[in-house]
């Protein structure tokens, strides 16, 4: 379970998170959807870690993300992570991408490591680019080859930040299928996303950010249907 | 037309002597650019991670190897530091000017290297768990080895061209002992020749030879 308390975030002066409370259970997906500067994105870079906190407090597990302790490449293993613009490896084949980090993180064998990139790269549906470079592969197949990627460090947690966001629209279905697909396997995931349609469809809860405050959460039926909150309502109207 | 007379049988007579001081340059410039490297990669880093004294002493050293004449900077280690007493050979001399050299303007092209990989790489290394020195090692460097590839073979080509100061300093490598046998004979014309030919073909080699290592490192 991701558990998140009193979290809060700065940028300098810039109040980024104002003290998020929320949990996430295993086998649950979670849409985050909201404004950009919501703090949507920063509250996944605050999960794993990638982003300091001032105050409060992040727990994977019962592990303290942000506690000077803990092995924080260790905690990683367990929270993939896919962004915005997919970050692949343009030096290594679609198959080095996604066995480099098994074997240099989890010191798996080269055969191992290669055998686990090949699966994952078919689970996403590149088992067909296994040797090309990412520079020949579509936006939509670079961000397949980033969930791949993640998914061989078989991570417990996914956190999704605007996968689709930087794609070209006739390329979003395909990364959205992949996503889906991960779902339906009973991936714990948290999406913070602009797909309305896959936070409805897909998602067993919706939050809403609206200025670093997480205003409203619940099933996907309630927000779009029946929001309570009056900047839900607005913030709705005018993406549909 | 000219009043002179070719005379090159003193020259290929002493072409052994010449071609034994040309593997001599190779071997300093060889020499320098791997020093230049280990040392210009620390002081690209230091001035892009360190402040303080670490990131002063890195900037004081590439200013100084960029913003001065390379022969100046030779003469500091030969004449320079023989006036405080402390004598090199001039083999050491044109070695450690070559490297103080190098040095600076490699470390230029590294910092360039390493600012062209965007953060998010590294972003994106830690979140599969990496440490900060497996993202360096295996994501970073290798995609700042390639953008820094063609500047580094053209810093070996100036390394091999600039080693010819060390005739300056009594060196005798490719110019020095074309200098001295063209003073030697009074053939300076043939002598000198025949010594650019020499040098023509070396870099010529390095570049090939670069090329051809390129397309095998290079896939993507």
């Amino acid at each position: 379970m991701i558990s998140i308390r009193d979290l809060h975030k700065y940028f300098g002066a810039l109040h980024v998170l104002k003290g998020i409370d929320l949990d996430v259970q295993k086998g649950e997906v979670l849409s985050v959807i909201g404004a950009s500067g919501s703090g949507k994105s920063t509250l996944l870079y605050c999960i794993n870690g990638l982003e300091a906190i001032q105050d409060g407090a992040v727990t994977v597990d019962g592990t303290d993300v942000h506690a000077k302790g803990t092995d924080i490449n260790k905690l990683r293993q367990k929270l993939g992570m896919v962004f915005q613009q997919w970050n692949s490896f343009p030096h290594l084949t679609a198959l080095e991408n996604v066995a480099l980090a098994p074997r240099i993180v989890k010191g798996k064998s080269k055969a191992e490591a290669r055998d686990i990139a090949a699966k994952q790269l078919q689970h996403v549906g590149l088992g067909e680019k296994l040797d090309v470079y990412p520079g020949a592969l579509s936006g939509g197949q670079q961000q397949r080859l980033a969930i791949a990627r993640a998914l061989a460090m078989e991570p417990e947690y996914m956190l999704f930040d605007e996968a689709t966001s930087a794609l070209d629209p006739e390329l979003v279905g395909e990364v959205l299928d992949t996503m889906r697909l991960l779902a339906d396997e009973g991936m714990t995931m948290i999406c913070v996303t602009h797909e309305m349609g896959f936070a409805r469809d897909v998602s067993d809860r919706v939050a809403f950010f609206h200025q670093g405050v997480m205003e409203e959460i619940g099933p996907p039926a309630q927000i779009f249907g029946d929001a309570r909150s009056e900047h839900t309502r607005k913030f709705l109207a005018n993406v549909r | 037309m000219f009043d002179y007379n070719f005379h090159w049988r003193p020259v290929m007579k002493s072409l052994p002597d010449l071609l034994e001081a040309a593997s001599l340059t190779l071997q300093v410039a060889v020499l320098a650019m791997v020093l230049g490297i280990v040392i210009g990669l620390c002081l690209a880093l230091a001035r892009l991670h360190l402040r303080g004294p670490v990131y002063w002493f890195a900037t004081a050293w590439v200013e100084l190897a960029r913003n001065t004449p390379a022969l100046f900077q030779l003469f500091f280690f030969g004449f320079g530091l023989g006036a405080f007493g402390l004598h090199l050979s001039p083999y050491l001399i044109v070695l450690a000017g070559l490297t103080f050299n190098c040095a600076g303007y490699l470390a230029e092209n590294f910092r360039g290297g390493f600012k062209a990989v965007p953060e998010t790489q590294i972003r994106a290394s830690r979140s599969l768990g990496m440490t900060p020195w497996q993202a360096y090692s295996r994501v970073v460097i290798p995609q700042v080895f390639r953008i820094v590839y063609h500047p580094i073979t053209n810093q070996m080509v100036w390394a091999v061209l600039m080693s010819s100061l060390g005739m300056l300093v009594g060196f005798r490598e490719l110019s020095g002992e074309t200098q001295f046998f063209a003073s030697r004979t009074f053939r300076i014309f043939e002598y000198f020749a025949v010594t650019a030919v020499i040098y023509y073909a070396i870099v010529k080699v390095i570049l090939l030879s670069s090329r051809l290592m390129a397309a095998r490192l290079f896939r993507y």
